[in-house]
């Protein structure tokens, strides 16, 4: 699945961030590619979540967070202090381990997005709302009742309306923080057809506890352990001949 | 031994008996002294309606006051209350609601805002009589602002100004941060995030706050009579509107008022009892006007609830 040639679309040299004095992540490089899907697993409290945001800085939201190293996005470090932190997080969307659309309706869920791009004309606004609930699958169970409050939706629905939402500001790369660990396995199953549907237009990273789930859908997979990467490598070799004695624990669950 | 255990299971009976007993005698309690409260508020509206209800009618309300207690009526009260309300409300709630977005959501957590935070609660437990002497001295000697609505309504102001935060930075508190973050991961920035959705979410807290706010300060007496709140006026304050343009004028800012309470406390003071029954009477339409106000909170308070749940 993995394909070597592909192009890089966000690097991270030499990453450290502490929450006042602790350090949580520790000296992160990896390289994750366009158009392909780069799982993070690890055991909880190793940093994965904390390395997700801060590839859209959302991590800045947090009081005394400090990062230092670089995050580049198409060869652009992120951190420099001219980057425009709100025009990069319309370059990197990212979905919540709990559903979190607003309590309002369905189509303002979506259309709320194309406003802050600064979209507002309503023919415009329709289409891309529904171009979107389209390309996140929810589609066929919305349609009729696009102006009912989101929040009467089921818990997977949900999700996907805040991919929708998400995809409707026309990102480059999407983030997904444990998307699937509040929802059943049919819902589970829906998001993750949709992720390969997505890898064909979107660099995706993923953070999963669900290793059949990382192992199912990615291309390639970082392993986290303490706040620091032990291995990142192509999914296959990292679940089949991990170099690391301890990944190999990790993924065939005799720890974590 | 069996004997033993019979002693046993007898104290434990005796224990759970007593502890029964407790709970009864709690109870007990607990309904006297909900009933004092209530009986007691429920005699004095009682007590009102049976000395002010038949005082009520189109003349009490058309007429100035006057030397006659049948001919005195609260019409420059209930024009001056409304008038005093809609200078505060017109100061407090921008003001408040600004000053609560700001502490939630702009300031960072520093001594500072700290010291805000102590200083506005406990602001909201200063005495009215010294938020009257406060205003006496910077809205009518310093300011020069005189003994007018103006004055009264930014005395009032001033005084619900910390109800109105509070409620404010509650309501916007008890909104989840997984919105917040949902709208900053979309590109939103701050304004944009507070505008379309903090603010619409915890607008019936709100209004709730405001609302009780001003039905405090409507019956507020001590800091209006300490400004300089007129007892004795004849006359209305200048129309709001007027036949030349822009049509609309701001003169009765400055017009000396009287209100509701203080109408109700120069009447109380007065030896003849037909005037005691015109005070019992504007009690009435004070105490409806606060109940109005109240109930209308209750109910913002419900319909928000039943429209969004987390």
């Amino acid at each position: 699945m993995a394909e070597m040639n592909s192009s890089v679309k966000i690097e991270t040299r030499n990453l450290h961030l502490y929450y006042s004095s602790f350090h949580a992540l520790k000296d992160i490089n990896i390289a994750m590619k366009d158009r392909q899907i780069t799982a993070l697993i690890g055991p909880s409290g190793c940093g994965k979540s904390t390395f997700l945001r801060t590839l859209n800085r959302m991590n800045e939201l947090i009081p005394n967070t400090r990062t230092e190293g670089r995050v580049m996005l198409d060869g652009e470090d992120i951190y420099q202090p001219t980057t425009d932190v709100v025009s990069l997080r319309k370059r990197v969307g990212m979905v919540f381990q709990r559903p979190n659309p607003f309590p309002k309706s369905i189509f303002e869920n979506v259309a709320f997005g194309l406003r802050v791009l600064g979209i507002f004309s309503k023919r415009e606004i329709e289409e891309k709302v529904e171009q979107s609930l389209k390309d996140a699958a929810i589609w066929p169970e919305v349609s009729d009742r696009l102006h009912r409050n989101a929040l009467s939706l089921t818990l997977g629905q949900q999700q996907r309306l805040c991919i929708a939402r998400v995809l409707a500001v026309e990102p480059e790369v999407v983030l997904m923080d444990e998307p699937c660990s509040a929802l059943d396995p049919i819902a589970t199953l829906k998001i993750e057809e949709l992720m390969q549907e997505l890898k064909k237009n979107y660099a995706i990273v993923i953070v999963t506890h669900n290793m059949q789930q990382a192992a199912r859908t990615s291309d390639w997979t970082g392993f986290f352990l303490l706040g620091e990467m032990l291995e990142y490598a192509p999914t296959r070799d990292i679940f089949t001949r991990p170099k690391d004695k301890r990944t190999e624990n990790y993924v065939t669950g005799r720890y974590g | 031994m069996p004997t033993d255990n019979d002693k046993n299971i007898q104290e434990i009976r005796k224990k759970i008996a007593l502890n029964k007993l407790r709970d009864h005698l709690f109870w007990i309690i607990g309904l006297l002294s909900t009933l004092i409260g209530f009986v007691l508020l429920f005699t004095l509206i009682i007590d009102l309606f049976i000395d002010g209800f038949p005082r009520l009618g189109w003349q009490f309300f058309t007429s100035y006051p006057s030397r006659f207690p049948e001919k005195a009526g609260i019409l420059s009260a209930w024009v001056g209350t409304i008038l005093v309300m809609i200078v505060t409300a017109a100061t407090a709630v921008p003001l408040g609601i600004a000053a609560g977005i700001y502490l939630e959501e702009y300031g960072k957590k520093n001594w500072l805002t700290h010291l805000i935070e102590i200083n506005m609660n406990n602001l909201a437990g200063v005495p009215s009589i010294v938020y009257g002497l406060l205003a006496l001295g910077l809205f009518v000697y310093f300011l020069k602002f005189g003994e007018s609505i103006l004055t009264g309504g930014l005395t009032l102001g001033l005084l619900i100004l910390p109800m109105v935060v509070i409620a404010t930075r509650e309501s916007i508190r008890a909104i989840p941060n997984s919105i917040r973050e949902a709208s900053y991961a979309l590109g939103a920035t701050k304004w944009q995030t507070i505008k379309d959705h903090v603010l619409p979410y915890s607008f019936g807290g709100i209004l709730t706050g405001v609302i009780i706010g001003l039905s405090r300060a409507i019956g507020e007496t001590a800091p209006i009579i300490t400004v300089g709140a007129l007892t004795f006026i004849a006359f209305l304050p200048s129309s709001l509107i007027t036949s030349e343009f822009p049509f609309l004028s701001f003169k009765w800012l400055m017009d000396p008022f009287t209100v509701m309470p203080i109408q109700m406390f120069n009447w109380i003071s007065r030896p003849q009892t037909a005037f005691h029954i015109n005070a019992a009477a504007a009690g009435i339409v004070l105490l409806l006007m606060t109940l109005f106000m109240n109930g209308f909170a209750i109910y913002l308070r419900y319909r928000f609830r039943k429209r969004i749940k987390w």
